[in-house]
């Protein structure tokens, strides 16, 4: 089975992202010995997951090779973060054991995740995220000969059609909520960003449509069909799949449990990239979506703050304000517009686990009382998804996190708390 | 090629492949039953929804993040 985990470290990476990869790269390259957790069972992040039905892109795969020989580094992959007991010292759990990890620095590089929001029908089987379809296709699920619905926001929803087409699925609808200007505007600025021009080129599909609104998933143990309006006309589209999404939100809960400051999209960071606690890093799309570009950019500059290499940092910072521009264009260009996103239904679930509706939400004015009075955001997922659902739907602020960060084992909690009885 | 049994039936699956990959492979994708007893399926792909949760060799645990392993007991859960 796994070895034993590390008990301490000079530089901890939370993270095996792009930006977390990149930041252990520049750390080691100055001696520094990195430990890097992630709960996923190989290093990539999200968008360079490893599987049976993957072929990573070489850039991507030189980063992984370097990343994964470089020495000194500790990889604890499945492994997840889930407490912060004390200063200095975080809490892991993996499938068969635990254990506390003590750090000099920390470096959060736990991404960002999709907004889903709800609609009539999203709990059936056969729908899932966006971003999520993408990872259970990498993680080896089929869709050759599958009818596929995309819908939702944002450019993860090309690259998604383009797996899909690639695995031979039939891409049946896909529907962006942003209207043709929009995205004309998006297109005309990408010149600035070449690769990103030839990116959207690849990524074309003449299923495209602007303007479109989802409206429900139909079926009844299984999902048939879906509802999604264009120019005013509303159609039923048979399909055996639907990935939908709205964007992207940022992972912050670690980093709100150990104190540090958010920013309107993410951990807020200086250009060090070092947040308000201090000793604390953050990098990649923690601190706010914008691709792996910047994510890879934010990696190296936390890397080399980490290691006390400010000169050589902040060489890098204009390539980050391109990046972080780019960013910006898509925030604007792929805003949520309020008219364009899932009707709301009274009998819609919002909290999955809980099975609360849009209805029973409504009477309450924060996210603390509609908490008590309806269980909302207390099962298995912890609000992960309504919490970021309802700061949509009604503007309530997400609630701070508690720990554990995830559903863990009773031993592993004891681990973290016995560990500062002990002391 | 490795082998599992997802609910006593047999499953021979290429190494790499996540247990949620595993469950859509078996016919039926659903991971456990909702209150009312209806079926749920994983749905956020990276470890966040808990939709996935499963029964695995006696832990509960998330198929999207876990690779399927030679003899693994795989259960959907209630
Ligand atoms: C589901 C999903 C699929 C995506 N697919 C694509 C795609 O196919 N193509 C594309 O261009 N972009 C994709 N994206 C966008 C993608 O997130 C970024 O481009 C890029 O991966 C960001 O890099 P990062 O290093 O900042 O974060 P990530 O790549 O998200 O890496 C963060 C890592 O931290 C881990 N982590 C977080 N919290 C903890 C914790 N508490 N304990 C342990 N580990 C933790 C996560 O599991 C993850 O492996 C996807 C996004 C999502 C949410
Ligand atoms: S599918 Fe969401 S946690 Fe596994």
């Amino acid at each position: 089975m796994n070895e034993r985990l590390p008990r301490e470290c000079e530089l901890l990476i939370v993270g095996a992202g792009p930006a977390g990869m990149a930041a252990a790269c520049a750390a080691a390259d100055h001696g520094i010995s990195v430990v890097v957790i992630d709960d996923n069972p190989a290093p990539g992040g999200q968008i360079w997951r490893g599987g049976p039905r993957v072929n990573l892109p070489p850039r991507a795969r030189a980063l992984r090779e370097r990343f994964e020989r470089l020495p000194g580094l500790r990889l604890c992959s499945a492994t997840r973060v889930i407490d912060a007991p004390t200063p200095r010292r975080l809490l892991v759990e993996r499938e068969h054991d635990a254990g506390v990890i003590d750090y000099h620095r920390l470096l959060l590089c736990t991404g960002a995740r999709e907004r889903l929001l709800p609609f009539p029908g999203w709990t059936l089987p056969g729908v899932t995220g966006a971003g999520g379809l993408q990872a259970l296709i990498k993680g080896g699920l089929t869709v050759r000969g599958e009818r596929i619905a995309i819908a939702g926001s944002g450019p993860l929803l090309l690259a998604c059609a383009a797996t899909v087409r690639a695995q031979r699925g039939r891409l049946v609808a896909l529907a962006e909520q942003a209207p043709w200007s929009e995205l004309a505007s998006f297109t005309m600025e990408l010149w600035r960003w070449p690769a990103k021009l030839a990116q959207a080129i690849a990524l074309a599909s003449p299923r495209y449509r602007a303007a479109s609104r989802l409206i429900e998933a139909l079926g009844e143990r299984r999902l048939e069909a879906v509802v999604i309006e264009s120019l005013g006309e509303r159609r039923e589209i048979a399909c055996d799949r639907l990935a939908c999404g709205f964007g992207l939100v940022a992972n912050t809960e670690l980093a709100q449990l150990l104190g540090c400051a958010l920013g309107e999209r993410g951990i807020s960071v200086d250009q060090h990239q070092a947040t308000s606690v201090a000793g604390v890093y953050a990098a990649g799309e923690c601190t706010g979506p914008g691709g792996s570009e910047l994510a890879l950019i934010e990696g190296r500059i936390a890397g080399l703050a980490a290691a006390d290499q400010y000169p050589l940092a902040a060489a890098l910072s204009r390539r980050r304000a391109r990046w972080q521009a780019f960013a910006a264009q898509l925030e604007q260009h792929f805003a949520l517009d309020s008219s364009r996103l899932p009707p709301r239904r009274a009998t819609t679930l919002v909290c999955r686990c809980e099975e609360v509706t849009l209805g029973e939400l409504e009477t309450h004015s924060d996210w603390r009382r509609a908490k008590l009075a309806s269980r909302c955001g207390m099962g298995a997922c912890q609000g992960r998804v309504c919490a970021a659902a309802t700061a949509q739907l009604f503007g309530w602020p997400p609630p701070p996190p508690r720990p554990p960060l995830s559903p863990a084992r009773i031993d592993s909690l004891l681990l973290g708390g016995m560990k500062e009885v002990q002391e | 090629m490795i082998r599992l049994i997802l609910d006593g039936e047999a499953l021979v699956l290429p190494e790499g492949t996540s247990v949620a990959a595993a469950l859509a492979a078996s016919g039926d994708d659903h991971a456990r039953s909702d209150l009312a007893g209806r079926p749920r399926a994983p749905f956020c792909g990276m470890g966040i929804c808990q939709e996935c949760r499963v029964c695995i060799d006696g832990r509960r645990r998330l198929a999207c993040v876990t690779l399927i392993r030679e003899g693994m007991k795989v259960e959907r859960t209630r």
